[in-house]
């Protein structure tokens, strides 16, 4: 593999990294906080898969890299700056709705580019999405029956899962464009294009809003940045809490 | 008069067969399980937010997935233990209300607060390694549905007590600062794990009962000295020094000797000035408060789709 191949599978694999380290960061801290026991679990069941994912990203990373840093090197000696997920997976947990319109946003999302991700020429990153898209079929089982229940319930779940979609929406176009490093390694089969996407994935979601009484909304808009490391503030309170450890005593074996 | 419920009943319990629901049980029988079976699954539950506490700030991935996958356990344990209670009609709203308004009591060693990552490898190590001890001589108990979960729980238990030990081994051969971080929590750990046998014997309100239904099998100071017995080589193998100056090995009776235990304190945090008991109540009830519009939107999705297929 060339330098430039070599530079752009590193940034790609550190955005998927930590697309999935946030999300699962942010999702693990529902535990003990759930609306009931049995969705604590699965909640937890959720994160676990993130986490995961994430390790297989960072690993993979670090040997591209070359430089002898470990997968907790690049999840806990990067700066608010230098993480690059999108900014969808950083914003807290407002109230249950809220987390699980994300997920399903990302569910749909994930199992549309897992799915073409599985005939990746990089045999690692096919491997890493074989696994993946069960993992996140099955996420989306759960949020698509949680979005139908919650949007047909009562008044008040009605009305909070509309706000979290008008709150979330103008954070979903980020998903669907392709940074410098993807488009070159989508020339040689690497990575997937993401603008190829949307169609399939705004069609899903509307006939998913349609049957569950709720609203894609008419105002078009978005915040942008995550992959160039352009952050909404949450993510610095997120890093600094998870790195504390690492951070207060480098270089020690736990 | 034979054939009596009562007389079925002492039967089966004199043979060691299980009772099962459907079974006729005296009252007591019935409210002596539903306090023991209902404070076990409060205690898995609340249980989670120690070590929940250091989800967020685990120092590695792996141990990050480990304590995520651990703490999701014991909600699972939880989960097991409130519907074997059901079983004996007990609902889960009933145990939840108990709960909250400090009825129902839990395992007080989850009122001391987790203040370093060291205390995660002490809870894991210590904590369920203690009920371990308590969870295997429940596996043979009388009533069947408690008995299938403990066999199920006992498991799980034992992989989170290795993994606890895991952690502490890595402290305990780390650097100065790691192994003070580490005798400290054992330190701290230590005494309240004692505590989660209960009272001594003589002192045991429950324990005469629950014995004669076979509900409990060994008394609570044999298994807290089963327990020192095991743990003791363990501290010893990971060098840290001994909590208590009066663990000693007493050749005549074959077990360790151990100091006092401050019952005092134990009174204290069991009846709800411990330091975390408000705290751990709260955020417990904070959850089921914010969790309310869901439940409710749950039950009003499932109502409409009753009465649109009566329809
Ligand atoms: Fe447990
Ligand atoms: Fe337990
Ligand atoms: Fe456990």
């Amino acid at each position: 593999m060339n330098k430039i191949t070599n530079s752009a599978l590193y940034s790609y694999l550190l955005g998927m990294a930590d697309d999935a380290l946030i999300l699962g960061q942010r999702t693990s801290e529902w535990c003990s906080r759930g609306p009931f026991l049995e969705e604590d679990i699965a909640l937890s069941n959720v994160a676990l898969d993130y986490i995961g994912r994430a390790r297989m990203f960072y690993q993979y990373a670090a040997e591209v890299e070359g430089l002898g840093r470990t997968e907790d090197d690049l999840a806990y000696f990067r700066d608010e700056r230098d993480f690059s997920n999108l900014l969808i997976n950083e914003l807290p947990n407002f109230d249950f709705a809220f987390s699980i319109v994300r997920q399903y946003f990302l569910d749909v999302h994930a199992c549309l580019y897992l799915a073409q991700l599985t005939s990746s020429t990089d045999q690692r990153l096919s491997a890493v999405a074989c696994k993946a898209i069960k993992e996140s079929r099955y996420h989306l089982k759960r949020s698509q029956t949680w979005v139908l229940q919650l949007g047909q319930g009562s008044d008040e779940s009605q009305r909070r899962m509309q706000s979290a979609i008008d709150e979330l929406w103008g954070y979903t176009p980020e998903l669907f464009i392709m940074t410098e490093s993807e488009t070159a390694l989508l020339a040689q089969g690497i990575a997937v294009n993401r603008e190829d996407l949307l169609q399939d994935w705004t069609k899903s979601v509307m006939a998913d809003m349609k049957n569950s009484n709720l609203q894609i909304p008419d105002q078009q808009w978005k915040v942008i940045g995550g992959r160039e490391g352009e952050h909404s503030e949450h993510l610095g309170h997120l890093l600094s809490q998870m790195q504390i450890l690492q951070r207060s005593y480098p270089g020690l074996t736990w | 008069m034979s054939d009596s419920g009562q007389a079925i009943f002492d039967r089966r319990i004199e043979a060691e067969q299980k009772i099962e629901p459907k079974d006729w049980m005296p009252a007591d029988y019935r409210k002596n399980l539903i306090r023991q079976m209902s404070q076990h699954a409060h205690s898995e539950v609340i249980g989670m937010q120690p070590e929940g506490n250091w989800i967020s700030r685990a120092p590695t991935l792996k141990r990050k997935m480990v304590l995520l996958a651990k703490v999701q356990d014991e909600g699972g344990h939880g989960l097991y233990l409130y519907s074997a209670t059901e079983t004996l009609n007990a609902t889960r709203d009933e145990m939840n209300a108990a709960l909250h308004s400090g009825k129902a009591k839990y395992a007080s060693i989850f009122n001391y607060p987790a203040l370093s990552w060291a205390d995660v490898g002490a809870i894991g190590w210590l904590v369920d390694g203690a009920a371990i001890v308590n969870q295997i001589s429940l596996q043979g108990t009388s009533y069947g549905p408690y008995s299938r979960a403990m066999i199920r729980i006992c498991k799980e238990e034992s992989f989170h007590q290795r993994q606890g030990y895991e952690i502490m081994i890595a402290l305990a051969n780390g650097t100065p600062m790691q192994k003070a971080m580490a005798q400290d929590a054992l330190n701290r750990v230590w005494w309240p794990s004692l505590m989660m046998f209960g009272p001594h014997d003589s002192d045991s309100a429950h324990s005469g009962r629950s014995m004669q239904w076979k509900i409990k099998l060994r008394t609570n100071d044999d298994l807290r000295q089963s327990f020192i017995d095991q743990t003791v080589p363990q501290i010893k193998f990971l060098g840290l020094e001994l909590p208590d100056p009066d663990l000693k090995w007493n050749e005549e009776r074959g077990h360790y000797d151990f100091g006092d235990i401050d019952w005092d304190e134990f009174k204290r945090v069991i009846s709800g000035d411990g330091p975390c008991n408000r705290d751990r109540i709260r955020h417990h009830k904070k959850a089921h408060d914010d969790g309310q519009w869901v439940r409710d939107a749950l039950e009003a999705y499932h109502q409409k789709k009753a009465s649109a297929s009566a329809a």
